[in-house]
């Protein structure tokens, strides 16, 4: 092995950690609202993001029956229709349920529990217990390649940019935009928030029906990466509420923080040991961290 | 048992007939320990449809499932003097009463395979499954549990020791609620991928299984199956009188205390972080003893009782029951995993709909679970809703209604002294 070989098994190591970390933070920026600015525990949160990946597949599905010319672009229909539908069901979830549960958080993380097990059923009895996968379009398949040993696959790239994006675009609607101003000023004082004309109950169903459109639009990012299960939702749920809670919940430089720090960890280790003792080691080491450090990476006070 | 605020308020027997005005008087023998005759009617009765009624009439199939849902009321033991009494919401049970499984599992597993029974192995006297992954020497962690007394001991004591570092390590720092539930959901999520991955030393997604004899004693037949669920009754029985009892001394109340306004215990000078710590340990001590019960009576032990799902399931079972009624979490475990059996036999589809739908209607429309339905709590509705409708008569109903405002179970005497 020369030292060029050791360089591309290098680039590619540390692209795929990049691409894991793109799609940890993915998966957390919804919960960073929902979760780290409201306090609300989601449980179903991943079924959120299953309703983007089913949407999208729909929406190939339809592409390819009836619209042939729209099998190039409709990818980028599926993430916004994603995002709607996704924000529609969170919304009217949080008018429902979870609006009369904020003050006991407990509470909603068993509620929202149990929607996540109605929500998995309603996904297999619409589309089958069997995993699907939507139908891509061709400028999304294949790879770069830079050099003859280095690989770089163009859906990777994707996921990567649409991250980026997403954040960039959070980061200014929470810093830059009145609506920003009104979320964090409702989260950090409720009753000055409201006193000051702030209508904090239109602002909760709007955080959180925008929490749940961006896993929306995070499921939609995912079928170019995987198939869709009615449980492929639930299956990321932990690590989603880890990476929040280890970057620190009420900071967002601290969640993508995290979401690097934690994929970096299990891509590295992974390259070591089997993947499932690389999880145990990655899980085990935030969990042992967060014993030392309870409020995590970025935070700024004691959690209660 | 001195006479508190909270033990006279609570109803007995002879108030039931007469109620507002009257100030309750424990009556009849046991009383002291259950609150009050009603509530140890409500034991008799339970204990003996666990005891009598259940053997007698089920086959031996459904005799055994029922065993295996008490084991699993364990747990839920557990939770009610965790979660609701102390408050503290754990989602790791389940690696709790894994961990009490497997300590069983492994012991069992060692006597099953002998160097005879095993001869047929590249490496007689290890269990089959190290067998087949190419593993030639017993691992070290598992030579003590060729002893019996090391397992009985290290059964509530691995869970209680791991209990001791995750909780002191978090309730010293003061992280609690939801955090805590996430961190130990966390534990769960890791212990069952350990145990899937190592499938070496741990069976894998099998587990540990075809157990034949504890101590030379074959518990595979339908009699040794049926002296294991008395045994396992038995136990649980008494754990549930242990609960009551703790649910009624003087820790009881602090826990309630701490709950609903952990602050003021502190400030008067209670260790708050010990008494969290201690009923964890206590929970997952608990829950071990049902996975080791489990074992024994189902045959073998396997990760899908570890993870987040099933301990989820668990706390499910002390919401049903109502979260701190004692006898409830029995009876809401055997009434969830009735429903479960039921459907998942008859109509496999429905059942996520119905469990997922109780998780939600338990939280947002009945907090009490089936405490609500309990006899006093009926009786003190139906007469609250009387004096509503005279509420002009008497210049003294009034005072009457605010004593039963006050009476409503432990939950709204805590809360209501408080807004006062």
């Amino acid at each position: 092995m020369n030292l060029k070989e050791l360089m591309s098994i290098a680039v590619m190591q540390g692209f795929n950690g990049l691409s894991a970390s793109c799609v940890l933070l993915l998966m957390a920026l919804g919960l960073a609202i929902i979760f780290g600015q409201m306090g609300v525990i989601n449980m179903a949160h991943g079924e959120f993001l299953t309703i983007g990946a089913y949407t999208t597949f729909g929406l190939s599905e339809i592409a390819q029956r009836w619209a042939p010319w729209l099998q190039k672009t409709y990818f980028i229909f599926a993430m916004l229709v994603a995002f709607v539908i996704a924000a529609a069901v969170g919304w009217v979830v949080e008018r429902v349920m979870v609006r009369h549960l904020y003050k006991r958080p407990l509470d909603t993380l068993l509620a929202t529990w149990g929607l996540s097990l109605i929500m998995q059923q309603i996904f297999r009895s619409l589309f089958g217990a069997k995993e699907v996968s939507a139908t891509l379009p061709d400028w999304l398949m294949g790879s770069f390649k830079p050099s003859d040993s280095i690989d770089i696959p163009i859906n990777g790239v994707l996921v990567m940019v649409l991250t980026l994006v997403l954040t960039t675009a959070l980061f200014l609607v929470l810093f830059k935009t009145r609506w920003g101003i009104w979320i964090r000023a409702t989260t950090q004082n409720r009753v000055m928030a409201s006193a000051a004309g702030i209508n904090t109950a239109k602002v909760d169903s709007y955080a959180f029906a925008a929490g749940c459109g961006l896993a929306g639009v995070a499921g939609a990012a995912f079928t170019t990466i995987g198939s869709t299960g009615p449980t492929s939702g639930s299956l990321y749920i932990v690590d989603t509420f880890l990476v929040v809670v280890f970057g620190g919940a009420q900071s967002l430089v601290g969640t993508i923080a995290s979401a690097f720090g934690i994929a970096q960890t299990q891509a590295t280790s992974e390259f070591f040991m089997t993947g499932s003792m690389a999880k145990v080691l990655t899980l085990l080491t935030v969990v042992f961290i967060l014993m030392l450090r309870p409020q995590g990476l970025f935070a700024m006070r004691v959690r209660r | 048992m001195g006479a508190g605020a909270g033990e006279s308020k609570e109803t007995s027997g002879a108030s039931e007939r007469t109620p507002p005005a009257v100030k309750a008087t424990p009556g009849g023998w046991g009383s002291s320990l259950f609150g009050s005759t009603a509530e140890r009617n409500a034991f008799l009765i339970v204990a003996a449809v666990i005891l009598v009624l259940f053997p007698a009439l089920l086959s031996p199939f459904r005799l055994g499932l029922v065993g295996k849902y008490l084991t699993y009321a364990f747990v839920g033991l557990g939770l009610v003097i965790c979660w609701g009494y102390g408050g503290i919401l754990s989602l790791g049970q389940g690696v709790f009463f894994g961990i009490g499984g497997y300590c069983m599992a492994m012991f069992l597993k060692l006597e099953a395979s002998d160097a005879v029974s095993t001869a047929i192995q590249s490496t007689p006297g290890i269990p089959d499954f190290m067998d087949w992954n190419q593993i030639t020497a017993l691992p070290l962690f598992w030579k003590p549990f060729k002893s019996l007394i090391f397992t009985l001991l290290a059964i509530p004591l691995v869970p209680g020791v791991l209990a001791l570092l995750v909780g002191a390590a978090m309730f010293k720092r003061r992280v609690g609620g939801v955090y805590f539930a996430i961190i130990t959901q966390t534990v769960a999520a890791i212990l069952s991928i350990l145990i899937v991955g190592q499938q070496g030393f741990t069976g894998g997604v099998n587990g540990i299984t075809d157990l034949r004899t504890l101590h030379g004693w074959d518990f595979r037949g339908d009699h040794a199956k049926q002296i294991l669920y008395f045994a396992n009754a038995g136990l649980l029985l008494g754990a549930t009188l242990l609960c009551y009892h703790l649910t009624r001394s003087k820790l009881g109340r602090l826990l309630l205390a701490m709950r609903d306004k952990e602050d003021r215990v502190r400030f008067s000078g209670y260790s708050v972080a010990s008494l969290k710590t201690f009923v964890f340990v206590f929970g997952a001590m608990l829950s071990a003893v049902g996975g080791a019960m489990f074992t024994l009576q189902v045959g073998f032990m396997s990760p899908s009782f570890v993870g987040i799902v099933p301990s989820i399931e668990m706390v499910i079972c002390a919401a049903l029951g109502g979260r701190e009624w004692v006898l409830g979490a029995i009876i809401g475990t055997l009434v969830v995993n009735f429903g479960k059996t039921f459907f998942s036999e008859r109509f496999p589809e429905l059942w996520l709909f119905l469990i997922g739908a109780l998780f939600i209607a338990v939280v947002m429309v009945f907090p009490n679970g089936l405490a609500s339905l309990r006899r006093e709590t009926l009786l003190r509705a139906w007469s609250n809703f009387r004096t509503r409708l005279k509420k002009a008569d008497l210049p003294g109903s009034e005072l009457a209604r605010s004593g039963l405002a006050l009476s409503e179970g432990p939950l709204a005497n805590a809360t209501g002294t408080e807004k006062k």
